[in-house]
């Protein structure tokens, strides 16, 4: 199928709706894990995600793919029960398991039946509780992705990512490519996955959200069980705060057709005290598709690019803002001027009022839809959670769009956004 | 990163087998047509105040002929860029305004636009909707920006992607004289001599509401949607669609092998058989069809499944592999695929011979007990969780009713699964894995000249 517009990164990032009526509960295990409670009796399922900060910030330079290979893992056998038959035992009784791998987090999720919950969840305390991280199954695993970055690294669009994180991060962790290198990866060892495991696979960091067809009480014993055989450390390392680096202007020739191009700096960490205007300042820069004055210049008008978008991916520590677009290569350095140009000029003069009012009126308007099934209020919980926002923030939260002031957000890009500090890379370059 | 591929099977996965999960038996669908020929079908669901609202029109790149490939694909762009009333873009704004999500993808099948609303707004779509089913403007002038787009995205698409690339060729010499061997996207060549007539032609032959279906699922009444599409769709005179020849791919008779030369690293192996589709009018049974699909979950459904366990973990001959069948469609020819990626050293022969020998076992053994049982329990417990999203129910009926099906096929669905046996997967497997309808096309990697990355100069503003 082709999709008029590709879904917009920004949205699963950032998406941020109020739904007063979604009632949360929370309270903490006696290990030290933080839960979260959505109960919610109409469908006769039960959906668990549990999240740890393990994600590649806690990489370093010698061991980077160690968090995301142990991620890999960890449906690969437990218990000395070898990975088909704990796969098989999912299956037997209809469940799914899957887990999530990015810079700040490494996460495990279950979806069951609830008559099968009790079986599950059992699996599930075996997959997270007792990992056996068989060195044969590694040097397995280690071979594909070995494989897979070898092929990432004949294809533009990944080149460029990893060239750009790398620039706007310097030796910072989150400038690591996550899944690691080829000669990080074949140094890893089943130790290694074992000792990481047991500094971050921690209950007193985990974070555990329970939505759906339990009770109270059950999901205050599940989150119990969950929690009580996980490892506890106390001496958690902090992750690195992120320093500045110099702008990098990078330029890799490639035979393909378009060339990509990525262009940003950090700017935002979660609870970020300008996040307000800068998240619906961004909406209107380039945040929500049609309407948004990248598109509008550089697609609409012009018509050079399929995508564009800009967003802000607000991390533990400062995350990038980021404007990416791929265009035939000819035609990269109008691009990539108007790009600037859009930008500076809504740094310089802000939006109009009847901008801001159309995407406060898109931003509140639509809130409803973000709850609009069990694994949307999951998704949009867990966020929440594993960030640690306050828990009226979905009560407070539409208001807060609706105070946001055309000069609060000029003087919030004008104070945080500057374009002297961006980094740009262009992977298929003209060479005419 | 490392999932990019992982995902494209992925997706395979949720297109083509998850797709046909049904609803389950206590949904009710609630049906009603106007007077013009616009069928609407209305399925309530109040566990949230949100309306999802679907336009499908019977019109996809099945119905494309030579030289203007594409064209479906271009005139759902075109749909956004204004009518007699609105400008360009007005359309999104609106909606975005409302505190809405849209957006419209084009498939061989059909073509569908839909939004996603607090449930007081379904007014504002469907007023728009009807207004863009009768009084769309093409300009010249949008146009011509337009296809440049779009040119951009088979780019970005198709002809940069190795993959993608693979796929077009497979469907091209799979299907020579049936339309399915033609791009979505279409031909670079045909977007290149595309003007806004060729747009306007297509919008002309076949947007109206005898050509077009209705979904609406969420927080609604039924009968309350069918006066609203009363009120706004009811004028809409009915268009005269062209006669729809049957095409038919013909017989055939021997293996069809194609070789892509690309650049890439590794390796990459599609290939697949002739597969029926469920008969329309219900004249033959589905037997081979549900056989079919309970294969395609034994062997790649969930990563329990036989072809990562035998060939990924097991011989580890391919780093990544999947498979996908899909029992519906509205052109009635259909295939059973399966996709590999070589480990290291491991040609693509070897690994076709690995994948063909999982088909024998098939055929010679069938499987056991439990893990049809297993296959069975999966499809069950996903038709409880799809329940979960408004917007695949809508999907559901809408893909249906436009191929031509009715949706109550769905009702019968897990009772055709579960009656499927052993032998019946050997059977579907001896009759239709044959060499004379395989077709198979790998990837033979091309070393990539990329001068060494040179850094820029600063930056000049």
């Amino acid at each position: 199928m082709c999709i008029k517009r590709v879904i917009l990164l920004c949205f699963l990032l950032l998406s941020s709706y109020a739904n007063a009526a979604l009632d949360i509960k929370n309270w903490t295990t006696k290990n030290g894990s933080r839960v979260y409670f959505v109960e919610s009796h109409k469908l006769p399922v039960v959906d668990i995600n549990i999240m740890f900060t393990a994600g590649s910030v806690r990489d370093t330079e010698e061991t980077n793919g160690l968090a995301s290979m142990t991620n890999h893992l960890m449906f690969s056998g437990s218990a000395g029960i070898g990975e088909q038959e704990l796969m098989n035992s999912f299956a037997d009784i209809g469940a799914q398991v899957g887990s999530n791998f990015n810079r700040d987090q490494s996460s495990f999720s279950l979806r069951t039946l609830s008559d099968k919950k009790t079986k599950a969840i059992d699996l599930f305390k075996l997959v997270l509780h007792k990992p056996d991280f068989d060195q044969n199954i590694l040097a397995r695993e280690t071979k594909r992705y070995v494989a897979n970055i070898s092929q990432a690294e004949t294809m533009p669009e990944a080149i460029a990512t990893k060239k750009f994180m790398k620039s706007i991060y310097g030796n910072h962790p989150y400038g690591f490519p996550s899944s690691g290198t080829i000669d990080s990866l074949n140094r890893i060892k089943s130790t290694d996955l074992k000792n990481f495991y047991s500094n971050y696979y921690i209950a007193n960091q985990a974070v555990i959200v329970i939505v759906g067809d339990v009770s109270n009480k059950q999901a205050k014993s599940i989150a119990e069980e969950l929690s009580k055989g996980l490892p506890i450390n106390k001496n958690i390392k902090d992750i690195p705060d992120v320093k500045k680096v110099t702008k990098q202007d990078v330029r890799i020739s490639h035979p393909a057709k378009q060339a990509h191009l990525y262009f940003g700096t950090p700017i935002m960490k979660r609870n970020d005290p300008d996040f307000f205007p800068l998240y619906v300042g961004n909406h209107i820069l380039g945040g929500s598709g049609f309407g948004s004055r990248l598109t509008e210049e550089i697609r609409e008008k012009k018509g050079l690019v399929y995508s564009v978008y800009s967003y802000f991916m607000p991390l533990f520590k400062k995350g990038p803002f980021e404007v990416a677009l791929q265009t035939s290569k000819d035609q990269v350095g109008e691009a990539l001027s108007l790009v600037k140009n859009t930008i500076q000029n809504f740094i310089d003069k802000g939006p109009s009022e009847k901008e801001l009012q159309a995407s406060k009126d898109n931003i509140t308007g639509g809130f409803a839809l973000r709850f609009g099934s069990n694994k949307k209020i999951m998704n949009y919980v867990s966020m929440m959670a594993f960030y640690n926002y306050p828990l009226d923030y979905l009560k407070t939260f539409t208001d807060k769009i609706n105070a946001v002031t055309v000069s609060q957000i000029t003087t919030a890009f004008k104070k945080r956004v500057d374009l002297n500090e961006f980094s740009t890379v262009i992977v298929g370059v003209d060479e005419r | 990163m490392f999932t990019l591929k992982e995902l494209n099977v992925k997706l395979f996965k949720i297109l083509v087998f998850l797709l046909f999960i049904p609803m389950g038996a206590n949904s009710t669908v609630h049906k009603h047509a106007l007077d013009n020929g616009l069928k609407i079908f209305v399925k309530e669901d109040n566990r949230a105040p949100i309306v999802v609202s679907q336009v499908w029109y019977r019109a996809g790149s099945l119905d494309e002929v030579n030289g203007k490939t594409g064209v479906a694909h271009v005139l759902e762009h075109m749909m956004f860029k204004g009518t007699k009333t609105t400008k360009p873009g007005e359309f999104s704004e609106i909606i975005a305004a409302a505190g809405g999500r849209e957006n419209a993808f084009t498939g061989a099948d059909y073509t569908c636009y839909f939004q996603q609303l607090e449930k007081s707004k379904l007014p504002i779509s469907m007023k728009m909707e009807a207004d863009r089913m009768q009084n769309l403007v093409i300009s010249e002038e949008e146009f011509l920006k337009e296809i440049k787009v779009v040119m951009e995205e088979r780019l970005w698409r198709t002809e940069d992607n190795p993959e993608a690339q693979a796929n077009e060729l497979f469907n091209s010499i799979m299907f020579h004289a049936h339309p399915y061997g033609k791009p979505i996207v279409g031909w670079m060549n045909d977007l290149e001599n595309m003007t806004y007539k060729d747009a306007e032609e297509w919008y002309k032959n076949w947007y109206g509401p005898n050509n077009a279906i209705l979904v609406v699922a969420g927080d609604v009444k039924a009968e309350e949607v069918f006066k609203m599409a009363e009120k706004y769709f009811g004028k809409i005179p009915p268009i005269s669609i062209p006669e729809r020849k049957p095409q038919q791919e013909p017989e055939q008779n021997g293996p069809r092998i194609s070789i892509l030369k690309a650049p890439s690293k590794l390796s990459y192996v599609q290939m697949g058989y002739r597969a029926p589709t469920l008969d329309k009018n219900e004249a033959v049974d589905g037997k081979d069809q549900f056989a079919l699909e309970v294969l395609v979950g034994i062997l790649s459904e969930s990563s329990s499944a036989r072809l990562t366990q035998n060939i990924v973990r097991d011989s580890r001959l391919a780093v990544d592999v999947g498979a996908g069948y899909s029992m519906v469609n509205r052109g009635n020819e259909s295939s059973f695929e399966l996709y590999a990626t070589p480990s290291e050293s491991v040609t693509t022969d070897q690994l076709i011979n690995a994948l063909k020998s999982e088909i024998d076992k098939i055929k010679k053994d069938g499987v056991s007990d439990d893990e049809l049982n297993r296959i069975k329990t999966v499809v069950i417990a996903n038709d409880v969780y799809q329940r979960d999203s408004v917007f695949y129910a809508a999907m559901q009926i809408g893909q249906l009713e436009t191929m031509g099906y009715s949706h109550e096929i769905l009702e019968d669905y897990i009772s055709n699964i579960k009656e499927v046996t052993s032998k019946d997967l050997q059977a579907v497997a001896k009759k239709y894995f044959t060499d004379d309808t395989l077709t198979v096309v790998t990837i033979d990697p091309q070393p990539i000249d990329m001068n060494k990355p040179k850094k820029g100069k600063p930056h000049v503003h």
